[in-house]
């Protein structure tokens, strides 16, 4: 397959994942926000969230101080600015419509639809509630024809590749948005914490997914291992790192060996490791430092395969 | 040439033609609110697939739909049998003349085409001068204008063969009109056009350089904001091929490659939607940011077949288009089956004279203008626009030709007042390879404007389906 073509593979599923993990972030931001709080404490959670998106210095640069509505319409509705739900949604499309003749004509289908729709939403009226639902709808949509029209090619281990990437990061971040300096992830019902516990299972569709598991309380120890060691659930770091491999190894070439390697070796810690001995240097360390991973793997996936950025 | 024009549904006596028959007595029992859904359907169906067109001039990524109508361009089967016939005549022919001015000329020491008119125009590439091209083949995909004058004959009104367009839409609007109207497929035998890709593919991998016997094709863009994007993506699709920007082939050793995932590919064949002058920076247009350095030398050495072939613009400028009825007598021996448009050369002093004298009567093109821009249409033209032309036609008679306006024939069509004549064209594509071969119908395109006779789609044509009925 052409290089460029699959970097634009990559690149589609990459915002497309990415505009859906912001919904799911925007929509756990949004449930907290129904209760009831002071204003100090609705703007130091929007400062967090902005915070671990990595967006807080473009978003102050531009208004200048902390307002809700602001900081959902900039997250949300901003077409200038890149990483909103918009432009992700936007750049999804205009990398399938560069390969348009290599996905199949349902999934264009499916995204240009969605581009169309949301390009004639109007944020004034939108309910939010029901503007995150739709995000979400639209991407199991655009996942669910995928798995089901795709030949299982190159093509479609590169898509893989970006949707994994970027779901593994996106799910460190909102790990990273509860490991504040101090928590503890120990076995104690969730205390006071208890709600903001819950709320991160239920942003990554796994409140339901925890109680099969567990049939217990919430507890910040299980609700970690089942973010970062269980393979099976699908947000999982474990279950990211780890289709991120397979697929590497199956696109594998001639330059790739080492990338290979190193992916292989971050699964393994994944695999073997344990959750204390991963968290040994603190909760906040850990997930800075897979972050740092994921971002280097991403760089040398394209110079190994796809369009290097130069 | 009588200037009421020829009417492809209804004949002089008001009555429907034979073929037409069916079709309309299915029309007149269709409720109109049912074909205003249908219409509803299809404008929603083009832009959900996304089969635009972006527009030149306007803000980037503007994309336009090209309007479709829902009743059909009727053929009967005599009457395209015998188009074809003259298609197929009138393409070898332009191949036969494209192979002799690259190599011997005979046709210039002939004395029928006068020799400045061919080597001193910007079209003709000196570097083809004495290159063989597989199966003598130039023109592989060629997009011959057809018109109906009043009298109801045919005429070429114009070739192209560099990289024509459109052949998507002739695909599109066939799926199109089936999902929309599967019943009149019941009652019609209308000739099917799927196989276009098909054949498409099967010739360009019979032009293959010798000795390679599993030849790699690529089609060649300039990109997604191209204007015929959508088409290019869509054949390379339809073909299994891979779609290729410039960027992603380059040339060692007089072969081209293609950076793929895997490490480079030999590409064999290109099947390119890019012009000339963009093709190769280092031959041609230096700053073509579109191309490929070092695609012309691995042409001329023979490593790469090129489809269109390079310098085909030769042989479809409208400066050449008046010789083409005798490039037929001179290299097939025949009589076109299809006429001119009648001509005037306005290089010719009389010619020119007579021009000047019945400006508003005529049709006045630049002979290098592409796409309806350079192009005066006398009767629907103002004063300063007739001054204009004047002033320029004086300025340099050479750089214009002039027809009478012709009377386009006209088909219903939907428009806001409902159902009316507007004018059409037909463009049938001509594939040449071991044989010549012609998917029945083509694009039938329609000025949407009432009286207008400018029917491309970047001054407000539509198009609609054509169907070749087999009996």
């Amino acid at each position: 397959m052409l290089s460029r073509t699959a970097d634009h593979l990559y690149w589609m599923s990459r915002w497309l994942e990415r505009g859906e993990s912001l919904a799911r972030m925007l929509d756990a931001h949004y449930r907290h926000s129904l209760l009831p709080h002071t204003p100090d404490v609705l703007a130091r959670d929007w400062t967090a969230t902005l915070g671990s998106l990595g967006v807080l210095d473009g978003y102050l640069a531009r208004y200048g101080e902390i307002e809700p509505g602001r900081a959902f319409n900039y997250l949300a509705f901003d077409r200038d600015h890149g990483s909103s739900i918009v432009s992700c949604l936007r750049e999804a499309r205009e990398n399938a419509r560069a390969v348009r003749g290599t996905i199949t004509s349902e999934m264009w289908e499916t995204l240009n639809a969605t581009w169309l729709e949301i390009r004639a939403y109007d944020a004034r009226r939108a309910d939010v509630g029901d503007f995150l639902e739709w995000v979400k709808y639209r991407s199991h949509l655009s996942r669910g024809v995928t798995l089901g029209t795709m030949l299982r090619d190159e093509a479609f281990q590169f898509t893989r590749i970006g949707t994994f990437l970027e779901r593994a990061d996106a799910t460190a971040r909102m790990l990273l948005a509860r490991a504040k300096p101090g928590v503890e992830i120990n076995d104690d019902p969730a205390g006071t914490d208890h709600y903001a516990w819950t709320l991160l299972l239920r942003s990554l569709s796994a409140f339901e997914v925890y109680r099969k598991v567990y049939r217990d309380a919430v507890t910040p120890r299980r609700v970690t291992e089942l973010f970062v060691l269980r393979d099976d659930v699908p947000r999982s770091l474990h279950r990211c790192i780890n289709e991120v491999y397979v697929n590497l190894r199956a696109v594998g070439n001639d330059q790739s060996p080492e990338t290979e390697r190193r992916a292989g070796e971050l699964h393994a810690r994944f695999r073997f490791g344990r959750l204390e001995d991963l968290l040994a240097r603190g909760y906040g360390a850990f997930l800075d430092d897979f972050l740092g991973h994921t971002r280097s793997l991403g760089h040398r996936i394209s110079q190994d395969f796809l369009v290097p950025v130069t | 040439m009588t200037s009421v024009p020829y009417d492809e549904m209804q004949a002089a006596d008001g009555k429907n033609r034979p073929h037409y028959r069916r079709y309309s007595d299915w029309l007149l029992s269709q409720p109109e609110d049912r074909l205003a859904r249908k219409r509803a359907e299809a404008d929603s169906l083009f832009h959900r697939v996304g089969i635009t067109f972006a527009v030149y001039g306007e803000r980037e990524g503007a994309e336009r739909l090209i309007p479709f109508d829902i009743v059909p361009r009727i053929l009967p089967a005599p009457e395209w049998d015998q188009l074809a016939a003259g298609l197929r005549q009138r393409v070898r022919a332009l191949n036969a003349f494209l192979a002799d001015v690259y190599h011997d000329q005979e046709i210039l020491r002939s004395g029928r085409v006068p020799p400045e008119q061919i080597l001193c125009n910007a079209q003709y590439r000196p570097e083809m001068q004495g290159i063989d091209v597989p199966g003598g083949i130039y023109a592989h995909i060629a997009g011959i204008d057809i018109v109906r004058a009043g009298d109801g004959r045919f005429h070429v009104l114009e070739d192209n063969l560099r990289v024509p367009s459109g052949v998507s839409y002739m695909l599109e609007n066939r799926k199109m009109m089936m999902r929309l109207f599967p019943e009149l497929f019941a009652r019609h035998p209308v000739a099917p056009v799927e196989h276009y890709p098909d054949v498409l593919l099967d010739n360009l991998r019979s032009v293959a350089p010798v000795g390679v016997s599993d030849p790699v094709v690529a089609l060649l863009t300039p990109g997604a904001h191209n204007s015929a994007y959508f088409e290019h993506a869509f054949l390379a699709q339809q073909m299994g091929i891979e779609l290729v920007e410039g960027q992603d082939l380059y040339v060692r050793e007089d072969a081209v490659y293609m950076r793929t995932t895997r490490g480079p590919v030999r590409v064999d064949v290109i099947y390119r939607r890019i012009d000339d002058d963009f093709l190769d920076p280092l031959a041609f247009r230096p700053d073509s940011m579109l191309g490929v350095p070092g695609l012309l030398s691995a042409y001329r050495a023979g490593r790469v077949t090129i489809a269109n072939a390079i310098g085909t613009g030769i042989a479809d400028d409208k400066s050449v288009y008046p010789y083409v009825p005798d490039m037929i007598r001179f290299y097939l021996g025949e009589e076109p089956l299809i006429d001119n448009v009648p001509t005037y050369v306005l290089r010719r002093p009389d010619d020119l004279a007579y021009t000047l004298a019945h400006l508003p009567e005529l049709v006045v093109k630049e002979v290098h203008g592409a796409g309806g821009y350079g192009m005066l249409i006398g009767p629907a033209a103002t004063q300063a626009q007739l001054d204009d032309f004047r002033a320029r036609i004086t300025a340099h008679p050479e750089r214009y030709i002039a027809q009478p306006t012709l009377a386009l024939s006209t088909c219903p069509t939907f428009v806001e007042s409902g159902l009316a004549p507007r004018h059409i064209d037909l463009r049938p594509y001509v594939l040449s390879g071991r044989e010549v071969t012609i998917v029945p119908g083509g694009l039938t395109r329609v000025a949407l404007r009432k009286g207008s006779l400018v029917v491309n789609s970047s001054q407000g044509g539509g198009t609609k389906d054509t169907w070749v009925l087999e009996t």
